[in-house]
């Protein structure tokens, strides 16, 4: 099996360890992994804040860029439900608005294609237990948009009880937002570092060492948030956990 | 805080949602009480909902019920009409809040009285009523114990159902200590905090005013096409004094309020007490078609009722396609109470009587997006969908937050006082537009990306911990993320690629 990798804008320049991650762990599974040079960002900063004709360009390159791919794996919830909810939006508004069909038609194709990491294991290729060692205690926090938007359900956590020594404790008030929203962490900073503190808190108070995530702009948030606080909890991308092997352990 | 409760229709000077919600944000006295009120109400309601097996389907149902109606709203409020007046009530129309308050101020002036007792209703606070019938000299008792304590205070409603949240027990008593002699029966002495000396206080505050009144003003949870009753739904029972007491009633309600018959109300006498206040059924539902039952002869009831129906900006929002859900909107607050914006915010940051994600929806349409505070609005949310998950008649508030960010950022059509307009896209989005224009400019151009992101590793050393401009906003309080010294695409082309 080939799988197409979506690596997303924020994971290619700031959190390539994510992305070589899954390319490891989906090579270790046996899937072949493919990775489009001409993909770029899922315009989701510009859809979520008002700016959907911009938004356009980019929905059409990602389309184009993966046309052709069964199967499209993306280490995010977030950027999974872009694609999987408003790309069909995006692409029937052009067509009401009389600018032609092409757009929603290139959205259809593309929709259904896409797959967040968890949903790729668990539901694609069948496993819950993807060999990985992790001698670490660990809670979760369930990003919104892989919580409601996509129903991730406890696919994540099913992985992470798998791993061999990872002790997996949870989070309370895990369902609530932290307060990264996009754009919505510059446009209302007060409100949305109140939310992040409250959630680091929450998360400070398991004992864990690593607080896991499969959305990396939400760790960006929470994880400035912990260095601003000197405390140290560490943030890491549910992929690299789970790419964590006994004979090449997470460096 | 003190302040005059400005009406709905005009906010100029309302500052924006984020620099509202910086001060509720640094008080820790009413994020406590924020904090104890939502999660207390949230953890009971979903318990409430989930005794139900078939909530999903309660819900779809009265998502229908309100769509079928709005889609027919014209035919429904005639149907309306008629059976109120049949049943000896009078019917006004009312475009706007200024059309309303003048209906209401003269109809009281008619009766010669000077004093009304009011049930607690956000129609009447939408468009300001209290404050135009003092200036018209007359006064305007709110006898809903939360609403009581909001005017009491001088303050201002800060949550749909229980409009004193973000008030404690010791700040209610001091307000009943000082105030209540300026308005009536002063507060017993000693007052202590306990809840019950609270009620009791109330209690006979209000019933004095009850005997006395001879106007009640109020405003309806449900209006029945097929036979003209009103609905109420309320917990303590002051709503049926002021229903069954006075000679006159005069009921301000929103248009979209409507449903089509008494049947349908099986779904909503479900749905909205578990939403709101996480009770099987409200303690008190008090329904009325037209004059009291011996129409004007002795006995319970108005001798005299008027129906006031509310527009107010609905008609202009039920011609957006995609906007015009909010009007499916039955006021529970659940919404409120999951918003984690709204929990840190509080209400008072929204700039308007309907806080939190249906206040964020409800009043830029109802308003438009012309003000500061109203194109602010439809930003102040994650778009968590926390709030989609407990609606019970299934708005979608993300999906329309969307639509009018899209409105406030890129301008569109929309519709003003029954006219298609296209608006302009709202004052001080131009250098967010050029950021957006220039970094999809960027982004549609792979290999200008990766020498931006190349030109970023190196001087990634560089990175400052404080950013100036827009960025100081995330390092105010973050640090910014590492940049990588290469990024996944370099290392793909390494590591993976064929060798060039
Ligand atoms: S939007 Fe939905 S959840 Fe919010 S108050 Fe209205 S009916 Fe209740």
């Amino acid at each position: 099996m080939r799988a197409a990798l979506f690596v997303t804008c924020v994971n290619d320049a700031l959190y390539p360890r994510t992305g070589i991650a899954v390319v490891r762990l989906l090579e270790r599974l046996g899937v072949g992994v493919d990775f489009p040079a001409a993909q770029s960002c899922c315009g989701q900063p510009q859809y979520n804040t008002g700016y959907r004709y911009e938004t356009e360009p980019l929905v059409r390159r990602t389309a184009r860029a993966f046309a052709g791919h069964e199967y499209v794996v993306t280490p995010s919830g977030s950027c999974a439900a872009m694609i999987r909810q408003h790309y069909p939006r995006i692409g029937r508004k052009a067509a009401a608005e009389g600018r032609g069909s092409e757009l929603a038609e290139a959205a259809a194709a593309l929709a259904p294609r896409v797959y967040e990491l968890t949903e790729f294991l668990v539901d694609v290729l069948g496993v819950t237990d993807v060999g990985a060692h992790f001698p670490h205690t660990v809670t979760y926090h369930p990003s919104c948009h892989g919580l409601r938007g996509l129903g991730l359900g406890d696919r994540p956590r099913r992985l992470l009880a798998a791993v061999k020594g990872l002790d997996l404790v949870e989070l309370p008030g895990a369902e609530e937002c932290c307060g990264f929203g996009g754009t919505f962490a510059v446009k209302n900073p007060d409100v949305s570092t109140a939310m992040g503190t409250d959630k680091i808190t929450a998360a400070a108070g398991t004992g864990a060492q690593v607080l896991c995530g499969a959305d990396n702009s939400c760790l960006a948030h929470l994880g400035g948030l912990l260095r601003r606080a000197d405390s140290p909890l560490r943030t890491l991308h549910l992929a690299e956990i789970l790419a964590s092997t006994e004979e090449e352990p997470l460096s | 805080m003190t302040g005059t409760y400005l009406g709905m229709p005009a906010f100029p000077d309302f500052p924006a949602f984020p620099a509202a919600a910086r001060e509720a944000v640094r008080d820790e006295v009413l994020r406590a009480n924020l904090r104890h009120a939502t999660h207390t109400i949230r953890d009971k309601r979903a318990g409430a909902v989930a005794e139900l097996a078939d909530w999903d389907r309660l819900r779809a149902a009265g998502k229908a019920v309100k769509d079928h109606t709005l889609r027919h709203l014209d035919r429904y409020l005639l149907q309306l009409e008629e059976a109120v007046t049949a049943a000896g009530g009078t019917v006004h129309w009312a475009a706007d809040a200024d059309e309303a308050n003048r209906i209401v101020t003269e109809l009281v002036r008619a009766t010669g009285e000077r004093e009304v007792v009011k049930v607690k209703s956000m129609a009447t606070q939408e468009i300001g009523l209290n404050e135009a019938l003092e200036a018209a000299g007359i006064a305007a008792y709110e006898t809903d114990l939360a609403e009581l304590i909001v005017q009491l205070g001088h303050d201002r409603p800060s949550h749909i159902l229980v409009p004193a949240i973000h008030r404690n027990r010791a700040e209610i008593r001091d307000v009943f200590r000082t105030e209540m002699a300026h308005w009536g029966r002063p507060a017993p002495e000693p007052l202590g905090d306990d809840p019950r000396e609270l009620a009791e206080a109330a209690r006979l505050h209000l019933r004095e005013k009850f005997l006395r009144a001879k106007v009640a003003v109020s405003g309806a949870n449900f209006m029945v096409a097929e036979t003209g009753t009103m609905v109420v739904l309320e917990s303590e029972g002051n709503g049926r004094m002021c229903l069954t007491l006075p000679e006159t009633l005069i009921s301000v309600v929103g248009i979209e309020k409507v449903v089509p018959t008494f049947r349908d109300l099986e779904i909503f006498l479900q749905t909205l007490p578990r939403s709101s206040t996480a009770e099987r059924m409200n303690p008190y539902t008090t329904m009325w078609t037209g004059l009291g039952p011996s129409r004007g002869a002795e006995g319970d009831g108005p001798t005299a009722f008027h129906l006031v129906l509310l527009d107010n900006g609905r008609t202009d929002t039920l011609a957006d396609e995609i906007g015009r859900q909010a009007l499916r909107c039955i006021r529970c607050s659940a919404c409120l109470n999951v918003c984690p914006v709204y929990e840190r915010a509080g209400g008072h940051a929204y700039g308007s009587v309907y806080p939190g994600p249906i206040g964020a929806i409800l009043s830029p349409q109802l308003r438009g997006t012309g003000s500061t505070i109203d194109a602010s609005l439809p930003y102040a949310s994650t778009l968590c969908g926390a709030c989609y998950e407990v609606c019970p008649v299934a708005i979608d508030i993300p999906e329309v937050l969307l639509h009018l960010r899209e409105r406030v950022a890129q301008g569109g059509p929309a519709t003003r006082s029954g006219v298609r307009v296209t608006l302009r896209p709202a004052d001080g989005h131009t250098a967010e537009r050029a950021a957006m224009r220039a970094a999809r400019l960027l982004l549609d151009r792979p290999g200008a990306l990766r020498a931006g992101e190349r030109l970023l590793a190196r001087a990634r050393r560089l990175a400052p911990r404080r950013l100036p401009g827009a960025g100081r906003a995330w390092t105010d309080s973050r640090e910014l993320p590492t940049v990588a010294a290469q990024s996944f695409r370099d290392w793909w082309d390494r590591e993976r690629s064929d060798p060039r």
